[in-house]
């Protein structure tokens, strides 16, 4: 009676061939070059890095419980702050949904057997993989003390930590980003199965061809910027260093230049991933297909074009001020589409609370009160006060942590029984996304209040009366870690002990469901042909039952 | 390679994920359009700082480029647009299949790519024997005449004989500006960076050679030539930018 | 500054109302989207709750209006948005002409402050209340950010650039001063107060500073002992009057000699070449630091503003202030457009760097 594909996991044969057993040695995997076992070396890549990054980031609330800082040494607390922002931007937030959702799901999403460049995908990982070993040399040998926008003069010719081998760490890790971007790119260009025309593309690979446009343009301006940061540093020349001629300020416009569009790396494959899950946990078709669709690609363009609301307070001239101002407040709009448009697919549907979707409530209400106060940042003359203080670092985890880490987890459990085909335990996962969310609050909200006040950022000691809510703050960041570390071990727990999902426990519509769990190494036995839009829970499907997916 | 399904019949391989050569054959052109569109970012950051501090220093820049020989900068261009005339026929012996004639006209693109090494080497020495180079022996002062040596000052010679004849501005006299570093700087970065593509090239065409020589190629199958081709004529396209950039801008 | 608990900043400046204002407007503005979402979020997901696995709900077709009703409503909000904030920006940018000017240098890790009576701070300000303060800002080393919450006040130190910027504070006490952009190990440390006093109190407190010479006077000690009054009036550009006069350079165009000029002029003197002049003088780049540049140019200043009949008095020690409406020694009369009208009788025609060339 329901046209919902539904097939109990009984009906898997129970001796299949799946990516997962198609080879069991390390070389198998270390030399593979599947989308998938690719996607699944990223996962725990990134993965250990986020715990070093973490690390960093208890080091830095555990210090703030005292005014006077309890690290005692400035020179450690800044290295502390340096290392959490560069790990958690360059190998945690940026590769973390394209590189193992993006990777796994795009070649399936558009009924593909691989990406476009197999081998290239794989030299990408190494490159990830030879950045991160440099980043934790550069950990090792003593660290790195510019905090992660590297502004000059002081990283080229004041800091006299490792920044040199840092920027060779980011420039490497660069073309890792370059090279992911580049195969999704032509993947989704010319590697979609026979009907699958762009309309009919799931709003996930919208989003990721959004970031990965991203990712090949503005990566190499990154590039080139810290090719010119290591030279003034190693020959001592002033590029940028205004006591030999240069311009500190063009370091600035060329690192926003990349460094803001990477804020839309690392939320849009969040967007995708909204979109998504709260179309299938309320099965219906999203409130406006075309509207998400496009929004991604506005937001990625208007997303280069307002770097420079970073820099209001840094002598730019007012009338750019102004011109940068009226960009970023357009950039709201886009986001405001996306964020009506979920909620309104909300409406009449058939909304299944299940742990994703808890995810995705939270990312919703987190990401909407980040998406606010940035627009009070992009108000030329709310920011002169809020700039480099408390609140923009409020603003930022709000956005990247209740928006990105929020959208990387739910999707993480969303695609779960997809990727191992196993189930996790609803109960804890359902438990940890209440903890995490309540944690994000305390941790992050308090600093929204200490921010107006006036705390300015990387502050090692701060006067006394800012304690209270650098208090409250840590005490929200020891919870917040609870509901990070309870994931790891049920999803690990469940590779052993989890029940069999099936093909498609969520009973979706899309193509990567259509085909078993774990998915075998060419993912569809045949390759699929599509006849349907996207989401179309309510059509019937002419064949009946269970498949909008007709093979040939 | 491993993964390649060859047949008996056909000696043309498809990769696996593709479902035909056509497929493979748009995915990997415009694959290699999408990294010349990061390559365009890569040195367009460059060339903004670049003219942006020309426009800040608009007298020192422009004493900088009096510095450069800019006959040797356009012999070389001329040298490097022969070299993308050689891929372009490399490229059509790709597509009639002739693995000969690619072997041929890649062996005569790295010759002539050699030479224009080979030019920038000899300027990038005359500028070390004039003091022009950053961080290793910039000096405010032109070094006297006889501590050129031969070769750079008989270039000296001939610089100041040629502006007399072209009645075109010689380089003055005197100790050179400080924000004259910046522009050597620039111009240093960007054409060794330039170079480090065409030496990337060159490699990258002897291995082209290898495969041609074991037969790899047909009239079917040819992408790598062809997408090397499209490389190799963007470095050459950069270079068209960088030579009046550099070379040319002389005039207040 | 008081360490009691505080949700939100005290109110100290003028224009910590109209920040604060702004601030109220778009938090309202704010909470009701907040409000809106989760309220929307949480009601339908209840409402329409999954009651049984095999639920499918109907079609619901896409309102446009709806969508335009939710681009338009934001869209507008934010228009206001974008006038209020960039007309607070503009008008912090702009100092009122009647500001009391104090030159601020950053460097690693203190903030040295100049009162043009001859004060100098380090990470403390005094202040009259009701009066506007116009800071010159530069940086001796990298990049530091002068703030001052209480007063909504915050503004990048860079380097090589002379920067702006004004309060007027309207409560007497003590207010935070803090470096906002991170400068390195002691970043943190790096903090000071702002002491905001009654005009009388301030007055007193400046007569207990004699100590400290007014910076006209240091600057003139470094103007001798650089030796800068050897060409400076006879193969190089007088300065009597230069301080916001139009000058005519060799490359054609004209610049106002604002304090950036000078700095620029001393510091890389090629630049900007004055018509008529050649490239004699040497840099002083790396040889004077940022505070004796300041020096140098409130000395400059003495000499006479352009378009400013006000001259800060200076001291017996230094040098007799006449600016001079003829042309003096090696500058052409039609370089100086805008020339003070003379303030000492006519006749007196002598540049006060003659003056100070006499034995």
């Amino acid at each position: 009676m329901s046209s919902i594909p539904y097939i109990p996991a009984e009906f898997d044969p129970p001796a299949r061939a799946t990516y997962l057993n198609a080879g069991h040695t390390i070389r198998s995997w270390l030399l593979t070059k599947d989308h998938k076992r690719i996607g699944i070396l990223y996962m725990v890549t990134i993965t250990l890095m986020f715990m070093v990054a973490a690390v960093a980031a208890a080091m830095i609330r555990i210090n703030l419980l005292s005014p006077a800082g309890l690290l005692r040494e400035p020179t450690i607390y800044n290295r502390a702050f340096t290392l959490h922002g560069i790990v958690m931007v360059w190998w945690f937030l940026v590769p973390s949904i394209p590189t193992t959702l993006g990777n796994f799901l795009i070649p399936m999403m558009i009924g593909a057997r691989d990406l476009a460049f197999p081998r290239l995908n794989l030299a990408s990982w190494y490159l990830f993989t030879i950045s991160a070993v440099m980043i934790l040399a550069v950990l090792i040998f003593g660290g790195v003390d510019t905090g992660w926008t590297f502004y000059t003069p002081y990283s080229s010719l004041f800091a006299n930590t490792h920044v040199t081998l840092t920027v060779a760490a980011i420039f490497v890790n660069g073309f890792s980003s370059i090279f992911t971007g580049l195969n999704f790119i032509v993947t989704i260009h010319k590697m979609r199965a026979p009907g699958l025309t762009w309309f009919r593309l799931p709003l996930f690979c919208w989003a990721m061809y959004a970031t990965s446009v991203i990712f090949v343009l503005a990566t190499p301006v990154l590039a080139i910027t810290l090719v010119l940061l290591a030279v003034e540093r190693i020959l001592r020349i002033g590029i940028f260093d205004p006591a030999l001629g240069g311009d500190p300020i063009l370091f600035q416009h060329l690192f926003w230049f990349y460094s803001h569009p990477v804020v839309y790396i690392q939320i849009l494959p969040t967007f995708g991933v909204a979109s998504e899950i709260i179309t299938n946990m309320a099965r219906k078709r999203p409130f406006g297909y075309k509207a998400i669709a496009f929004s991604s690609l506005a937001i990625m363009l208007i997303g280069f074009l307002v770097w420079g609301h970073h820099m209001f307070d840094a002598g730019i001239s007012p009338y750019s001020g102004l011109v940068f101002s009226i960009l970023s407040f357009a950039v709201a709009i886009p986001t405001a589409v996306k964020i009506f448009s979920w909620t309104f697919t909300l409406y009449k549907g058939s909304v299944a609370l299940e742990t994703p979707m808890l995810y995705m409530v939270g990312f919703m209400g987190l990401f909407t009160i980040g998406g606010l106060t940035g627009v009070m940042l992009a108000t030329l003359g709310l920011d002169v006060h809020m700039h480099d203080t408390y609140f923009v670092v409020a603003h930022f985890h709000y956005v990247m942590v209740g928006g990105a880490v929020m959208g990387y987890l739910g999707g993480v459990h969303y695609w779960w029984p997809k990727i191992t085909g196993k189930m996790y335990s609803e109960f804890w996962g359902k438990i940890a996304a209440g903890i995490g969310f309540i944690g994000f609050n305390l941790t992050f909200f308090p600093q929204y209040i200490m921010g107006y006040l006036g705390m300015p950022r990387r502050y090692f000691a701060y006067p006394p009366e800012f304690q209270v809510y650098h208090v409250l703050s840590t005490a929200g960041a020891s919870i917040l870690a609870i509901g990070y570390f309870m994931p790891l071990v049920y999803l690990l727990y469940s590779l052993k002990y989890g029940r069999d999902a099936g093909p498609n426990p969520w009973r979706s519509m899309s193509l990567e469901w259509q085909t078993p769990s774990p998915p075998p190494t060419e993912n569809f036995e045949k390759t699929p042909v599509i006849s349907q839009p996207p989401y179309a829970y309510d059509l019937q499907s002419p064949m009946g039952a269970p498949a909008p997916v007709v093979s040939t | 390679m491993s993964e390649h399904l060859v047949t008996e019949t056909s000696p043309h391989p498809v990769e696996h994920q593709f479902e035909d050569r056509y497929q493979q054959k748009e995915a990997s052109t415009l694959g290699m359009w999408t990294f010349l569109a990061t390559e365009v970012l890569f040195f367009g950051a460059l060339f903004v700082s670049y003219t942006l501090y020309r426009h800040q220093y608009p007298d020192a820049f422009r004493q900088g480029s009096l510095e450069l020989k800019w006959y040797l900068g356009g012999i070389n261009t001329a040298v490097l647009l022969l070299s993308s005339f050689c891929m372009a026929m490399a490229v059509h012996a790709a597509s009639v299949g002739s693995n000969s004639g690619i072997i041929r006209y890649l062996i005569l693109t790295i010759a002539v790519a050699a030479i224009f090494l080979g030019i920038k080497a000899t300027e990038y020495y005359i500028e070390y024997r004039e003091q022009l180079v950053p961080a290793l022996n910039f000096s405010l002062a032109p070094p006297p005449e006889q501590q050129l040596g031969a070769l750079t000052a008989s270039f000296g010679r001939f610089d100041r004989w040629l502006a007399t004849r072209l009645h075109a501005e010689p380089l003055p006299d005197g100790p050179r500006s400080p924000n004259e570093k910046l522009f050597m700087l620039f111009y240093f970065v960007m054409t060794a960076i330039h170079a480090t593509h065409m030496i990337i090239g060159i490699a990258i065409m002897l291995v082209l050679i290898w495969m041609a020589r074991r037969g790899k190629f047909s009239r079917e199958y040819h992408n790598p030539v062809e997408c090397f081709g499209l490389y190799w004529h963007f470095v050459d396209i950069v270079w068209v930018f960088l030579f009046p950039a550099l070379y040319l801008l002389r005039n207040p | 500054m008081s360490n009691a608990f505080r949700i939100f900043p005290e109110q100290a400046s003028r224009n910590a109302w109209n920040v604060d204002a702004l601030f109220l407007f778009e938090f309202l503005v704010s909470c009701f989207f907040v409000f809106l979402i989760a309220g929307l979020v949480l009601y339908f997901s209840l409402k329409y709750r999954r009651r049984s696995d095999d639920d499918v709900p109907a079609y619901t077709p896409t309102s446009t209006l709806l969508e335009l009703t939710y681009i338009f409503i934001p869209a507008s909000l934010m228009v206001i948005m974008f006038f209020w904030g960039g007309w607070i920006y503009i008008r912090n940018k702009r100092p009122p002409a009647n500001a009391m000017q104090i030159n601020v240098v950053g460097k690693q890790w203190m903030w040295k402050l100049q009162h043009p009576e001859g004060p100098r701070e380090i990470n403390t300000l005094h202040v009259p209340v009701g009066r506007p303060i116009k800071l010159v800002l530069t940086s001796q080393d990298v990049i530091h950010d002068f703030g001052i919450p209480d007063f909504r006040i915050k503004q990048d130190v860079i380097p090589g650039i002379y920067v702006t910027e004004w309060f007027e504070a309207t409560r007497t006490g003590e207010f935070h001063l803090f470096c906002n952009q991170y400068c390195g190990d002691l970043h943190s440390r790096m903090i000071g107060s702002v002491i905001v006093m009654q005009p009388a109190a301030y007055q007193s407190w400046l007569e207990g500073r004699t100590a400290d010479e007014p910076a006209a006077v240091s600057g003139s000690r470094l103007f001798q002992s650089y030796g800068c009054a050897t060409c400076h009036g006879q193969r190089a550009p007088s300065l009597a009057g230069l301080y916001m006069s139009l000058v005519k350079l060799n490359d054609g165009t004209t610049t106002i000699a604002d304090e950036q000029y000078l700095r620029e002029s001393i510091v890389a003197p090629a630049n900007k070449l004055v018509a008529g002049f050649g490239p004699i003088m040497p840099t002083y780049q790396g040889q004077l630091s940022e505070e004796q540049i300041f020096d140098l140019i409130e000395y400059i200043k003495s000499l006479g503003a352009a378009m400013d009949n006000t001259i800060p008095g200076a001291s017996a020690a230094g040098p007799q202030t006449r600016p001079s409406t003829q042309p003096v020694n090696g500058y052409h009369p039609d370089l100086l457009l805008n020339q003070p009208p003379a303030r000492e009788p006519p006749g007196s025609n002598q540049s006060p760097l003659q003056q100070d060339r006499r034995p």
